[in-house]
C-alpha cells in the first residue's frame, strides 16, 4: 500500500512537473525582446494616417476649401505614406525577421515518365494515329477560321477602294469653318488658311486642304501643273501622307537665312513639304509629296476645285500610288 | 479566435498544409526584387481608379455641344467621350484626382515593368527554369503598352486623335494586309464608325485587364513554384534558396510597399497635372497642335518615326513598303522578337542548358550583358530622338541637325557601348581575380 502510495505521488508530481513543459511547444517563430519604443512610432503613424484618412471627407464635404483635387491627393497620399512606414516599422523592429532555408524544386522524372507512358497506352488502340491527327488537325484548323469568320463584320476588310475616295471634284467650292465661300482676294501671304469642300462630311481625310499663297514668280510646280494655282494661290491636302496628322505649320520661311523655302509642317514627326514645288517632301520622314488640288477661281471671284488631288490622300499603304484619287 | 478561423478554413478547404506552406514561403531579399510588385501594385491602382472612372465616362462619338462651365470650350463641337471626360476633369467631384492617379498609375506601371525586365535581363533570371516566365512577362509588358494607348486614345480630345491618326497610319502601313486590318478595325476610313469608341472601351476595360490579370496570376504562379532567383551567398546555393517567410517577415514589407505605391500615385495624381485634357480641346480630323508628345513609353516610336529618312519602298508605281511601318511596326516588333528570342539564343550559343537558380551579376556574363547594352542604348537613343523638337524649344539645338546627329548616332554608340561595356565587365572580373589573390598572399603566414 504504502508503495503504491509513494507511486502515485511520483507520477501526480511527475505528471505537475512534466505538464508546463507538454504546453509548451517548440516555438515556429524565433523570440526577441519586446520594443515599446517602435510600439508608440507605430502607433503615432497610425494615427497620423487615421487623421489623414478623416480629412478625406472633411475636404470632400467642405465645398469651402480650394484647390480640392491638390487637398485631397495629399490627405490620400499621406494617409498611405503613414500606413506604409507602420508597416515598414512592424517590419524591421515589431517582428523577427528570420532566414529561412528551403530546397528549390526538381523535375520529377517519374511522374514525367508516367504522364508520357499514360498518353502512350491511352493511344494503343489507335492503327492510324498519323491519320487521325492529321484529319484532326485538319478540323482544327478549319473550325478555327470558321470562329473567326464573324471578326469580318467588324469592318469593309476586303474593301480599301474607298480609301481613293475623296468629296472633291471639278467645281467643288472651298468654304472655311463657318461654311462661307472663300475668294480668291481673301488669301493673302505667308499664312495659311484650312477649307473644307462645300456640303461635304469634314470629318474625312479626303476633305481638309490647306491654302496658300505665293507670289506667281516663286511657284516651280511640274509643267503637268501649270493653271494650278491661279494668282499663286495653291491648295494641298491638310493630312500628312506619313502619319495621317494635320499639317498645322506652315513655314513661310520662318527663318529665313537656314531654310529659305516656305514649306509646309506636319506636327507629328515633322515631315515638311515643297509649297512651291507640287508638295515634294524636303525633311522629315513622308515618303509621298502631299497631294495637290487643282483650283480656280470663278467668275464670281471665288475659289473652286478644278480637279480631285494629285495623288492619293492621306497615309500610305500597299500599293498607295497605283492609281489617282476618285471623286 | 485565429484557431476558429482557420478550422473554419480547414474544414472546409482542407487547405491548412497549403497555407503552412505557403506562410513559410521563403523570399530572398534585394531591393530589385521589389520592382516586379511595384508593377503589381501600380496594376491594383489602375483597375481600382479605372472601374471609378467607367461610372462616369460615356464611350461614345455622338456629337454634342459643350454647355458646361468652362468657358474656353462652351459651344464647341465634341464627341460625348471627350465631353464626359471633361465633366470628369472640372465637375464630378475627386474626379480629376482619380482620372490623374489613374494616368500615372499607368505610367508608373509601364516604368516598373521595363525597369523588372531590365533587371531580369542583365542578372540571367531569365534562363531555365524561368524562361516561361519571362516570355509571360514579356507578353504584359506589350498589352500594357496597348493598353495604355488604348486608354489615352479612348478620351477623343485632340492629342487622343492625333495618336489615333498615327496608329491608323502605322497598321496601314503593314505590307499587303495593312490597309486591309486597318479597315477592319476602323471600320472604314479614318476615323472609322462610331461604334470604334465602344470597341476601344470594351477591350480598354475589359478584355486588356482580364488578359493581363491572367497573366499576372499565372506569371505569380510560375515564379512561386519554382521559387524566387537569389544572388549567391555564403548560404544561397544552386540547391537551396535562403530569405525570409512570407510570414511573418516578407507580408509587411509588401504591404509596406503596396502602401507606398498608392502614396506615390496619389499624390502625383493630386499634386502632378498630367494630360489636361480641357486645354487641348476636341479632336477634328483637320486639327493638330505643335510640340505634343505622347505618353512616355510610346515615345521610342515616336523618335523612330521620326528619324526614318523620306522613302517609301516601290517598284516602279507599286507602294511596298510605305514609310511608317519602319518606325512605329517594324522597330518594336524587331525589339520585343530580340527579346522573345534572346533566351533560347543565348542557350544554343553557350551551349549552357543547365537550370540556374541563382542570378549572375552583369559581369559575370560580360557577352550578354554588352549585348543588352548595346540594346537598350539604341532603343534609348531613339526615344531620346523622340523629344527632339523639345530640345529645340528648350536649347534652340536645329531640328535639322538633330534628327542627322541622331540618325548617325543611334547606330554609333551602341556599338561604342558594346565594347565599352564588355571591357567593364572583364576588368571588373579581372580585378576580383587580383584581389583574391591578394588575400591569398596576405593571409600566407610569414616564415
Amino acid at each position: 500500500m504504502k508503495r503504491w502510495l509513494i507511486a502515485l505521488g511520483v507520477l501526480v508530481v511527475g505528471r505537475f512537473r512534466r505538464r508546463p513543459l507538454l504546453d509548451e511547444p517548440e516555438r515556429l517563430v524565433p523570440s526577441a525582446a519586446p520594443d515599446r519604443r517602435a510600439e508608440n512610432i507605430v502607433l503615432l503613424l497610425f494615427g497620423a494616417a487615421t487623421l489623414c484618412g478623416v480629412a478625406v471627407p472633411v475636404i470632400y464635404a467642405w465645398d469651402a476649401i480650394p484647390n480640392q483635387t491638390q487637398f485631397l491627393g495629399l490627405a490620400f497620399g499621406l494617409a498611405f505614406a503613414f500606413l506604409s512606414a507602420a508597416c515598414i516599422v512592424i517590419a524591421k523592429r515589431l517582428i523577427v525577421t528570420e532566414d529561412i532555408e528551403e530546397e528549390y524544386g526538381l523535375t520529377h522524372p517519374e511522374d514525367e515518365e508516367a504522364l508520357e507512358q499514360l498518353v502512350d497506352e491511352s493511344g494503343d488502340r489507335f492503327t492510324r494515329k498519323r491519320l487521325l491527327i492529321l484529319a484532326g488537325a485538319g478540323a482544327g484548323t478549319a473550325l478555327g477560321a470558321a470562329l473567326v469568320t464573324p471578326a469580318a463584320s467588324l469592318g469593309p476588310v476586303f474593301d480599301t477602294s474607298t480609301l481613293y475616295k475623296t468629296p472633291w471634284r471639278r467645281g467643288v467650292r472651298l468654304v472655311d469653318e463657318a461654311g462661307h465661300a472663300f475668294r480668291a482676294d481673301d488669301i493673302e501671304e505667308e499664312t495659311f488658311y484650312t477649307a473644307y469642300p462645300e456640303h461635304a462630311e469634314r470629318e474625312q481625310m479626303g476633305a481638309p486642304i490647306v491654302v496658300v499663297r505665293l507670289k506667281p514668280a516663286e511657284l516651280r510646280l511640274p509643267s503637268a501643273r501649270s493653271g494650278w494655282a491661279p494668282e499663286g494661290i495653291l491648295a494641298y491636302s491638310k493630312i500628312c501622307t506619313h502619319a495621317g496628322c494635320a499639317i498645322a505649320l506652315y513655314r513661310k520661311p520662318t527663318f529665313a537665312p537656314v531654310e529659305p523655302r516656305p514649306a509646309l509642317v506636319c506636327p507629328c514627326h515633322y515631315s515638311t513639304f515643297d509649297v512651291a514645288n507640287g508638295g515634294e517632301v524636303l525633311f522629315g520622314p513622308a515618303g509621298r509629296p502631299l497631294p495637290q488640288l487643282p483650283l480656280l477661281v470663278d467668275p464670281a471671284g471665288q475659289l473652286r476645285a478644278a480637279g480631285n488631288f494629285s495623288g492619293a490622300v492621306g497615309p500610305s499603304w500597299w500599293g498607295v500610288r497605283r492609281h489617282g484619287p476618285r471623286s | 479566435m485565429i484557431r476558429g478561423v482557420v478550422r473554419f478554413i480547414d474544414e472546409r478547404s482542407g487547405g491548412a498544409p497549403f497555407l503552412r506552406k505557403a506562410l513559410r514561403y521563403v523570399f530572398p531579399d534585394h531591393w530589385s526584387f521589389l520592382l516586379g510588385e511595384v508593377a503589381l501594385y501600380s496594376f491594383v491602382m489602375l483597375v481600382l481608379t479605372g472601374i471609378y472612372l467607367t461610372l462616369f465616362f460615356k464611350p461614345s462619338l455622338a456629337s454634342v455641344h459643350y454647355h458646361g462651365e468652362y468657358l474656353p470650350l462652351r459651344g464647341r463641337e465634341m464627341s460625348e467621350a471627350y465631353q464626359s471626360t471633361v465633366h470628369i476633369s472640372l465637375n464630378v467631384k475627386a474626379g480629376l484626382l482619380i482620372r490623374q492617379t489613374h494616368h500615372w498609375a499607368a505610367d508608373v506601371f509601364v516604368a516598373a515593368i521595363i525597369v523588372h525586365l531590365l533587371r531580369i535581363f542583365f542578372t540571367g533570371a531569365f534562363r531555365k527554369p524561368r524562361d516561361l516566365t519571362y516570355y509571360i512577362g514579356l507578353l504584359m509588358l506589350v498589352l500594357a503598352l496597348l493598353e495604355g494607348y488604348l486608354g489615352y486614345s479612348l478620351v477623343d480630345d485632340l492629342l487622343s486623335g492625333m495618336g489615333l491618326a498615327i496608329g491608323y497610319s502605322v497598321l496601314m502601313s503593314i505590307p499587303f494586309v495593312g490597309a486591309n486590318l486597318a479597315q477592319l478595325v476602323w471600320n472604314g476610313p479614318f476615323p472609322g464608325g462610331n461604334d470604334f469608341e465602344s470597341r476601344m472601351y470594351v477591350v480598354h476595360v475589359f478584355v486588356l485587364p482580364i488578359v493581363i490579370a491572367t497573366l499576372i496570376a499565372l506569371h505569380l504562379t510560375l515564379v512561386a513554384s519554382r521559387h524566387h532567383t537569389q544572388f549567391l551567398s555564403r548560404r544561397a546555393n544552386e540547391r537551396k534558396v535562403v530569405g525570409m517567410p512570407t510570414f511573418p517577415g516578407y507580408a509587411p514589407r509588401s504591404l509596406g510597399l503596396a502602401f507606398a505605391v498608392a502614396a506615390v500615385l496619389f499624390l502625383m495624381g493630386g499634386l502632378i497635372q498630367i494630360n489636361p485634357i480641357w486645354q487641348w480641346g476636341p479632336y477634328h480630323i483637320a486639327d493638330a497642335t505643335n510640340g505634343a508628345q505622347p505618353d512616355w513609353y510610346l515615345g521610342w516610336l515616336i523618335g523612330a518615326l521620326r528619324l526614318v529618312p523620306n522613302f517609301d519602298v516601290t517598284i516602279g508605281n507599286y507602294t511596298l513598303v510605305p514609310n511608317a511601318f519602319w518606325g512605329g511596326a517594324g522597330f518594336p516588333l524587331f525589339v520585343f522578337l530580340v527579346l522573345f528570342l534572346w533566351p533560347s539564343l543565348e542557350r544554343r550559343v553557350t551551349g549552357d542548358y543547365a537550370f540556374h537558380n541563382l542570378l549572375d551579376r552583369p559581369r559575370d556574363a560580360p557577352w550578354r550583358t554588352a549585348l543588352g547594352v548595346a540594346l537598350f542604348t539604341w532603343i534609348f537613343l531613339v526615344f531620346v530622338a523622340g523629344a527632339a523638337d523639345r530640345m529645340f524649344v528648350l536649347f534652340g539645338l536645329s531640328y535639322e541637325a538633330q534628327v542627322w546627329a541622331f540618325r548617325v548616332l543611334v547606330w554609333v554608340l551602341p556599338v561604342v557601348a558594346l565594347f565599352v561595356t564588355k571591357r567593364i565587365c572583364e576588368e571588373l572580373l579581372r580585378g576580383e581575380v587580383v584581389e583574391v589573390r591578394r588575400k591569398l598572399v596576405e593571409a600566407e603566414p610569414v616564415v
